[in-house]
């Protein structure tokens, strides 16, 4: 069995927005996704002391490799990187393109997704990847087991849960209530540098430039500005009488 | 503009967050409609009528009941290429994330989320995103058409617009087979008293300042004098103080009400990004430096233990006189 995970290099510390070409500044030092963190632990704990195969695959720029390899050291296999240029300011159509044509190259049973990317550049991929691998998805997965040929998934919605049950192949993204991701150990973080790395180009997938990037988005841009100003704040202490004047605010808010 | 709304539904009650989208649609030029996906939906079409529909889309069949994304790609992508649809706006929920995402790669199509607001400036549609802990707005557009959105929780105001009844319009099930592999074998739903906090207008949130699980009597009491609903911060959700169906924050809900009352909660910035955009935010906390006070239009730096019961106590004689 086979399982790949989707990973993303993401901005360390706090981010900005670089102003001349409106995409998140990805120059300064970056790490592993932590949402994705739960999706490699979840993909190391289905494969426990089996021959599984765990391979993360991610599309970044070269410095994304540093992510890979810490997925490596917690304990992943094989780490696949796709980098190219022609990639960067890719939107969510271009990027689900992307990394499907590199999920056919692995034909994994089972394809894993953090939540969500905690750089808020990066949502809602895995639906749009398993569209274009046409394979079942379910997301917000609080709690997955293989069963047979199939997963069985606890989805957390807004309702309570859903039980899911999918045949493989299968896309499934974990909610990050599913485990705490293991850290990596001394020897996970030397044995990571061993592990086999590949860095793949576009042309390498044989996906046609003009679908990636810029070129091949729809989405774009088109500027930035401050967000709607909160009228004035105040703030008050507690002289025994804070109730009323809250009631007074609400009251003159037309709140009540 | 040719747009249609994808209206969810849970039971026999349409969501009030496709509502407020429904309504926005109908409030920019060009003809509105709405697509409906499950089982005895086609009794739901008049309300979606009463909030701007002037076409309702709907595939009614028990075997779409589920709330599965898959097959409603497959309803939405057949609808919006007979319709010659060139908008598709969303309500972001756990379920409509996946569609709106599946309907984008299905149609290779353009997709803004975590939208904020929807204007027309010269003639073309663009989107308002924040970003970077809502720091800055993005104007974002599309290159292609269908177009697709999807909106934040509590982004519009619901409010019916008083349409005539819809044209119901009967869509043709034609299911990919990958579509219907998943299968839903069970449900654990929460049975929640009161208003859902997506759909609330007024929410009262507990956080670690409330000292202990027995602390969310009080914001619950209050929720109740102020005909809201209870939330709460991670932190507490993590220490099983509370459900997690309450939590908001960036790994729970993002919801926008009138009224936000933050109890004991510190403002972080997990937490904020989930309920900034409320229109007014009173915040109670014991500690004058919490950050929640940079971003409370009413801050009250005091013991919550002392102030809320009186408060709870005075919004009940209001509401009562």
């Amino acid at each position: 069995m086979k399982i790949a995970v989707c990973v993303k290099h993401v901005p360390e510390g706090s981010a900005r927005i670089d102003p001349g070409s409106k995409r998140l500044d990805r120059s300064g030092e970056g790490a592993l996704n932590r949402f994705d963190a739960n999706a490699v632990e979840e993909a190391l704990r289905l494969k426990g002391e089996s021959e599984t195969e765990v391979v993360v695959v991610s599309m970044g720029p070269e410095k994304a490799a540093d992510s890979l390899r810490k997925a490596l050291a917690m304990g992943a296999d094989r780490a696949v990187l796709v980098s190219d240029d022609a990639a960067a300011g890719s939107d969510l159509v271009a990027t689900s393109r992307v990394l499907a044509a590199a999920l056919e190259r692995e034909g994994a049973d089972l394809v894993l997704f953090g939540q969500q990317a905690s750089d808020g550049d990066g949502a809602v991929l895995w639906a749009a990847v398993a569209e274009r691998l046409r394979r079942p998805v379910v997301s917000q997965a609080a709690a997955l087991s293989l069963e047979g040929a199939g997963v069985h998934v606890k989805r957390q919605t807004e309702f309570g849960y859903d039980v899911i049950e999918a045949p493989l192949p299968a896309v499934v993204a974990v909610s990050d209530a599913i485990n705490e991701p293991r850290y990596p150990s001394l020897k996970g973080i030397m044995g990571a540098k061993k592990k086999p790395q590949e860095v793949l180009t576009l042309a390498e997938l044989g996906v046609d430039a003009a679908q990636a990037g810029e070129a091949g988005s729809q989405t774009t841009v088109l500027g930035l500005a401050s967000p709607p100003a909160r009228g004035g704040s105040q703030k008050i202490e507690d002289d025994g009488n804070a109730a009323q004047a809250i009631v007074d605010f609400l009251a003159e808010k037309r709140l009540l | 503009m040719k747009t249609l709304v994808f209206v969810e539904h849970h039971g026999s009650e349409l969501q009030k967050g496709s509502l407020g989208v429904l309504a926005k649609a109908a409030s920019l030029d060009g003809d509105v409609a709405a697509v409906l996906v499950g089982g005895g939906v086609t009794a739901l079409t008049a309300e979606a009528g009463s909030y701007g529909a002037a076409t309702v889309h709907v595939a009614d069949d028990d075997s779409l009941e589920p709330p599965l994304p898959q097959p409603r790609v497959d309803v939405l992508a057949k609808v919006v290429r007979d319709g010659g649809y060139d908008t598709v706006l969303f309500a972001n929920s756990v379920l409509a994330a996946d569609v709106a995402s599946g309907l984008a790669a299905r149609l290779d199509a353009g997709i803004n989320w975590d939208l904020a607001d929807l204007v027309v400036q010269d003639g073309a549609l663009v989107g308002k995103r924040p970003a970077l802990g809502d720091s800055v707005y993005a104007d974002v557009g599309w290159k292609s058409e269908p177009r697709i959105a999807l909106f934040r929780a509590g982004s519009f105001d619901a409010a019916p617009t008083g349409g005539d009844a819809p044209q119901v319009e009967a869509v043709a099930l034609e299911l990919e087979p990958y579509s219907t592999e998943a299968k839903v074998v069970g449900q654990e739903l929460e049975e929640s008293t009161g208003p859902s906090i997506e759909d609330a207008d007024v929410i009262v949130a507990g956080g670690r300042g409330l000292g202990a699980p027995e602390g969310f009597a009080l914001a619950e009491e209050l929720a109740r004098a102020l005909g809201g609903a209870v939330g709460a911060t991670r932190a507490v959700v993590d220490a099983g103080w509370y459900p997690y169906a309450a939590q908001i924050g960036q790994t729970g809900k993002t919801v926008s009400p009138k009224l936000y009352v933050a109890l004991g909660i510190s403002g972080a910035i997990q937490h904020k990004v989930g309920m900034q955009s409320s229109s007014t935010i009173v915040a109670i906390n014991k500690d004058p430096n919490a950050p929640i006070f940079e971003f409370s239009d009413l801050g009250v730096v005091g013991d919550l233990h002392e102030i809320v019961p009186k408060l709870t106590e005075l919004v009940n004689q209001q509401r009562n006189s």
